[in-house]
């Protein structure tokens, strides 16, 4: 098998980790910087980075304002401080290929380039909504686009990936299936069960775990005791690999590697990106467990303002385009509301016929 | 008509759609090397390593891999090995397969067929030998379906294959090696929701259904000699169930006794009876009840599973003593 265990780039997070953990008592980690890469990233790219982090960020924030007006109702898990993983991956994958979420799945729905109408519909249980309003905020999927579908079932999602790859290594596809998934869930078994199983079978399979250090109220410490997630890829011949999450373009750079590597038969590639949320579990948790000057080291370096700022010194982006940008996205949340709105509610008989039919 | 078993049956409908449909393909622990009965011998070298695949020992990734790769558009046969190993899937299968059709609004439907083979065979001890067949037509987004002889394992199972929504096919393990009949030819697919009538008589209706079949024939025989006439129904599909059948038959013997190998304390004859009474009203009902196993732990110990198990005896006396009351 030609599995690496670990990149440079890897080695070098390590050092740097380990540097900070004599200065700072291991506080937390200095995230590193993204590979310097040879070629300035396109424009494009940094345009389409910017604007989906920052169309994430204006979904979570002012969806939250639509839940405390009562007019979304049930559990919300916001992605608020983890935009940069969505954001990367999604932009490195291509047409045909699929992915599976997790109970915070707005962030990754939007990548992918769902309709915001749609969900912002689904969330308030409307007709024209994803799910036609039966799915909710944790189950938006989109079938059509191979989105299939936030989870509410920690962990849920890994076994999900690993079919749709295979279905697509049976079909002799070279579409690449990622799953996301999050700290709490790489202690569930179908971790070690799925991702084995798309070793085995050498699948086009990427599962990124979302380490946002805590699942629910429980710091990631007290889970485990060896916190460096991705090293457990190494004991199943899985390569790799640990990435700043709130670096939209260094998980896009190891996102589209990882990919290519896939198609190339080389798969399948753990990713763990390295996160904080901005608040709670879900909407109504304030999160007072999550350290005050961690918090704010985070918010210091937070994804929506990376993917800004490089925009801005790398895609030599105009304060003008930005706000372009910014209102654009501000427009299509809002034009959403409107539509949502103006949008139907299934009745309880469409429901019984649709769901009771077998 | 054919001589078969019931595994026989079962490995010419899965082999019959999978020359039909190329979507379909087979994964679970040692298929390719034809399962544990045999249900999938010679497989490997018709269709390939690919459409019947061998996977380790981890039954929630075999479920929700399954999900994933029917979601994508394929029509994969899920093998559990034994009913028993399910509950390691049990997220996978209730939480996932049974609610994505529904929750995604209709935007796919999981054509997952679960093959569950179930019940008491040869001394397997507590956890090889349970029939939960109950639990699942307690949960909204799934068919269930039980056969008790070749034609129907076979029919059933072309009908499974075939259905867009997900169906738990439970094989009867103490009836797949038994000598049968069954049509030649290509198999027909057999509808769901359809009674087979085993027996016609007018003293009492019995319902029926799985692996317990054979014996509630035997006892029919035992019966008639006695001048008891029985109504038998082999339910065949227990979601959905032949209501229609059942109602029909117990207006005309005014008497229901349910038989299955499963407990009996919360077991699926209890809602037949209710529904029965529901319908057809008190005055028009003389007996309704059920005979299953008792609540307990399926032992290993010959005479103690023999203990506990539904007998031809314990079924002759039952349906006597609803006959004659």
């Amino acid at each position: 098998m030609k599995k690496i265990f670990s990149t440079n780039f890897c080695l070098a997070f390590k050092k740097q980790m380990a540097k900070n953990r004599a200065k700072a008592g291991d506080l937390w980690i200095i995230m590193a910087k993204p590979r310097a890469s040879e070629n300035t990233p396109p424009r494009e790219l940094l345009e389409k980075l910017f604007r989906t982090a920052y169309a994430i960020r204006v979904f979570e924030t002012e969806g939250i304002k639509l839940y405390r007006q009562g007019l979304i109702r049930g559990y919300f898990h916001p992605y608020l401080g983890q935009e940069g993983i969505a954001t990367g991956v999604c932009a490195a994958l291509r047409k045909g290929d699929f992915i599976a979420s997790t109970h915070r799945g707005h962030g990754h729905c939007i990548a992918w380039g769902a309709d915001i109408k749609r969900m912002v519909a689904e969330l308030l249980q409307k007709e024209t909504g994803y799910c036609r309003g039966y799915g909710g905020s944790m189950h938006i999927a989109d079938i059509t686009t191979g989105n299939l579908g936030a989870n509410g079932i920690v962990g849920a999602g890994t076994p999900l990936g690993v079919g749709a790859a295979l279905a697509a290594q049976v079909r002799g596809s070279d579409a690449v299936t990622v799953t996301f998934t999050t700290d709490g869930a790489t202690n569930n078994g179908t971790f070690l069960e799925s991702l084995n199983l798309a070793a085995i079978w050498n699948l086009n399979f990427i599962l990124v775990i979302e380490n946002n250090q805590y699942a629910v109220s429980t710091p990631i410490g007290e889970s485990t005791r060896e916190t460096d997630l991705f090293k457990r890829g190494a004991a199943i011949g899985v390569e790799s690999h640990l990435v700043d999450g709130n670096d939209p373009l260094a998980v896009y750079n190891l996102t589209e590697e990882s990919a290519r590597k896939c198609r190339a038969g080389q798969g399948p590639i753990l990713i763990e990106a390295r996160t904080f949320r901005h608040m709670g579990h879900h909407v109504n948790d304030p999160g007072k467990y999550m350290p005050e000057d961690k918090l704010a080291y985070y918010k210091q370096r937070d994804p929506v303002d990376r993917a800004r700022n490089n925009f801005v010194d790398l895609g030599h982006a105009s304060a003008a385009d930005v706000s372009t940008i910014e209102r654009s996205v501000e427009k299509e949340f809002a034009d959403a509301v409107e539509f949502s709105k103006g949008s139907r509610e299934v009745s309880v008989d469409e429901f019984r016929a649709f769901a009771a039919v077998y | 008509m054919i001589d078969v078993t019931l595994v026989d049956a079962g490995r010419l409908a899965v082999q019959q759609e999978m020359r039909r449909d190329p979507r379909v393909w087979v994964l679970g622990e040692d298929v390719a090397r034809g399962g544990l009965w045999g249900q999938y011998r010679g497989f490997l070298e018709e269709f390939g390593a690919e459409r019947i695949v061998s996977t380790p020992i981890s039954e929630s990734t075999i479920m929700g891999a399954g999900l994933g790769a029917a979601l994508v558009g394929t029509r994969p046969i899920i093998e559990m090995r034994i009913f028993d190993f399910v509950m390691c899937a049990m997220d996978e299968l209730v939480n996932q397969i049974a609610k994505i059709r529904y929750m995604f609004g209709g935007q796919a439907r999981p054509a997952v067929v679960v093959r569950m083979p179930h019940g008491m065979w040869r001394n397997s001890a507590a956890q090889h030998s349970q029939m939960l067949e109950s639990w699942f037509v307690h949960l909204p987004g799934v068919i269930v379906v039980a056969p008790s002889c070749a034609a129907d394992e076979a029919g059933l199972m072309v009908s499974a294959i075939r259905s867009d929504d997900p169906v738990l096919f439970f094989d009867p393990k103490d009836l797949w090696l038994a000598a049968d009949r069954m049509p030649a030819g290509e198999i027909q697919p057999i509808p769901f929701g359809k009674a087979r009538r085993l027996h016609e008589g007018g003293d009492l209706t019995i319902v029926t259904w799985s692996a317990i079949v054979p014996k509630v024939m035997e006892a029919v025989t035992l019966l008639a000699a006695q001048g008891v006439h029985a109504d038998v129904l082999d339910l065949r599909t227990l979601w959905p169930w032949d209501e229609a059948a059942v109602l029909a038959s117990v207006k005309k013997t005014k008497r229901l006794l349910v038989v299955h190998e499963a407990v009996e304390v919360g077991g699926f004859g209890g809602e037949i009876v209710a529904r029965v009474i529901d319908q057809l009203g008190t005055a028009h009902v003389k007996v309704a009840r059920r005979l299953g196993a008792p609540r307990l732990p399926i032992p290993f110990s010959p005479p103690l599973e023999n203990q506990i198990r539904v007998t031809t005896e314990k079924i002759v006396a039952a349906a006597m003593k609803a006959a004659r009351e």
